[in-house]
């Protein structure tokens, strides 16, 4: 008798869910499992770009393409909006009206941008004189903006914690200092970064190292700074604990949060996001749903490079879970950050759950050829690199040359580290191979 | 529960704390101790409010094994998010969660 085939459902077809698609498509076994997707967009966007857009080194053409290309031969998506996800009968309803039975679902539909979640920000003012650079639209909207504004109050604002890409809108100040300039009415450019952190960065060392660049490009630093509502009358914003800062164009970083029907499923958090298993990406409340990228809750950065580490991860954790072994592979919480500081430079850093930022060379010790913690041409020569190296290896789920697991090779070490007996890759290697 | 990277003297007892500045033990918590953190922070004295958000802080934690983020206390605490901040100023979540002898909400990175 033929076996009965079993669905592996993905909900989600962008970063994470394609990745899963193509890896998984090498991966299983086709004659006993149909792989199916579902995503309401049929164009993929490059995310990271958006971020260039506004200063006019990117345009739209740069940053999509169609979801379909990226896929293994022959795959399809369905195109729908997801309504709920059933976990007691392991099902999936979509608007389309189509109803989908899983043996495995991968939650892979990452977060969004909700600015109605805060007072006045989608006022009388928004896309006037308040943009967001996340969206594609706002992003093209705010680069005609800077084309003709001549100048006064720039405010960089993150209404709160978390968000994707958290070094972003930091990328955002230094290019903005760097394109006034080069506009010649930098002096005429009063640049505020107003954060609910305590410190421009959200990694400590980062702070320690690199927060004197804010003060050496003029940038004002604002923290832990809870932003309340926006005044559209007096353009102010006011914290939740009523400081004010004013503005004339305010560029800010809305309140994200994960999919709809997320929360009509009953599957997440206060933001939407999954409670995740943070080294197997396994739903908690259900063992057949797992959550990759943005759509989960764990304390990794919400970054394509995360959703990329977390992908070789996760196929091997699949594969387990269909065998009935133990979910063996862990997710250490891995991210890797070009971070744009303006001017052809860069910088680069490399964390995970366990071990700061450090300074060194990447990803080869004394070779490089990037450098840690240090602002460098090479770092941004990467950072560019990066999106072809997104669109023609990431995407399609081929190998980068840097492996899912932090290594600390080339890593200047700090003595806190050394001293914990924190593990060399070679050891590290020797116990995963050993099982956990 | 998270590693202890240093150690601090607080009322004649010597406790362990981890990378933010918050206690590595729930164990070494108390409510004396936690008056003293409160202080550190510049609140004075901690009024009825206060326990009640700390006592729901502590509770959650218990259960789930993370502080709650800000979004969760205005949620399910009791007290608003406007009231929040005007009991623990700036960082009501990051606040309540060293004075409540937790780790940083998972929120803050």
């Amino acid at each position: 008798m033929e076996t009965q085939m079993k669905n592996l459902v993905i909900l989600g077809a962008g970063t994470a869910g394609t990745m899963m698609l193509n890896k998984l498509h090498k991966a299983l076994d086709l004659s006993r499992w149909r792989l199916i997707i579902v995503d309401n967009e049929k164009t993929h966007y490059y995310q990271p770009g958006f971020l260039f857009i506004p200063f006019g080194v990117y345009n739209e053409s740069d940053v999509v393409k169609q979801k379909v290309k990226f896929f293994p031969e022959g795959m399809n998506m369905i195109n729908s909006e997801i309504w709920k996800v059933i976990p007691e009968y392991n099902m999936v309803h979509l608007d389309n009206g189509i109803t989908l039975d899983y043996d495995v679902l991968i939650i892979a539909t990452g977060s969004k941008l909700a600015p109605e979640e805060t007072e006045g920000l989608t006022g009388k003012l928004w896309k006037k004189d308040i943009f967001d650079f996340y969206t594609l639209d706002g992003a093209k909207a705010l680069a005609e903006k800077f084309k003709t504004w001549d100048g006064g109050k720039l405010v960089i604002n993150i209404t709160e914690m978390p968000i994707k890409c958290p070094v972003a809108p930091l990328e955002f100040a230094f290019l903005a200092d760097a394109f006034f300039e080069e506009r010649g009415i930098r002096e005429k450019v009063h640049i505020q970064y107003v954060t609910p952190l305590a410190e421009a960065f959200t990694k400590h060392k980062c702070a320690e190292v690199l927060g004197h660049f804010l003060e050496d490009k003029g940038i004002e630093l604002v923290a832990e700074f809870n932003t309340g509502r926006i005044d559209n009358d007096e353009k102010k914003l006011i914290s939740w604990d009523e400081r004010e800062v004013d503005f004339d164009l305010l560029v800010t970083v809305p309140t994200n949060k994960g999919a709809d029907y997320i929360e009509t499923s009953g599957l997440g958090d206060e933001l939407n996001f999954v409670p995740t298993d943070k080294h197997t990406l396994q739903s908690i409340a259900h063992k057949n749903i797992f959550v990759i990228g943005d759509a989960t809750n764990i304390p990794a950065s919400k970054a394509g490079s995360v959703a990329h580490f977390e992908s070789e991860i996760l196929t091997e954790n699949i594969l387990h879970f269909i065998h009935a072994e133990p979910l063996a592979a862990r997710f250490d919480g891995h991210a890797n950050c070009f971070i744009e500081s303006g001017r052809g430079k860069a910088f680069l850093i490399d964390f995970n759950y366990d071990v700061e930022p450090m300074p060194g060379n990447f990803p080869m010790a004394h070779i490089g050829p990037f450098s840690l913690l240090k602002e460098t041409r090479m770092n941004h020569l990467g950072k560019l690199m990066f999106r072809w190296a997104y669109w023609n290896i990431l995407l399609k789920g081929k190998e980068l040359p840097i492996g899912p697991q932090m290594s600390l090779k080339g890593k200047i070490l700090d003595d806190i580290y050394k001293s914990d007996g924190f593990i060399t890759d070679e050891q590290q290697i020797t116990k995963l191979s050993g099982g956990i | 529960m998270s590693a202890a990277v240093a150690e601090k003297v607080i009322l004649g007892k010597t406790l362990s704390i981890d990378a933010d500045g918050n206690l590595a033990n729930l164990s070494d918590w108390n409510e004396e101790i936690a008056a003293e953190l409160a202080k550190e922070e510049g609140i004075e004295v901690l009024n009825e409010k206060h326990w009640q958000v700390i006592n729901y802080m502590r509770k959650v934690y218990t259960d789930t094994g993370d502080a709650p983020s800000i979004r969760k206390l205005t949620k399910e605490s009791g007290v608003d998010t406007k009231e929040l901040y005007a009991l623990f100023p700036k960082g009501p979540a990051k606040k309540a969660a060293r004075i409540a002898g937790l780790p940083k909400p998972k929120g803050c990175i």
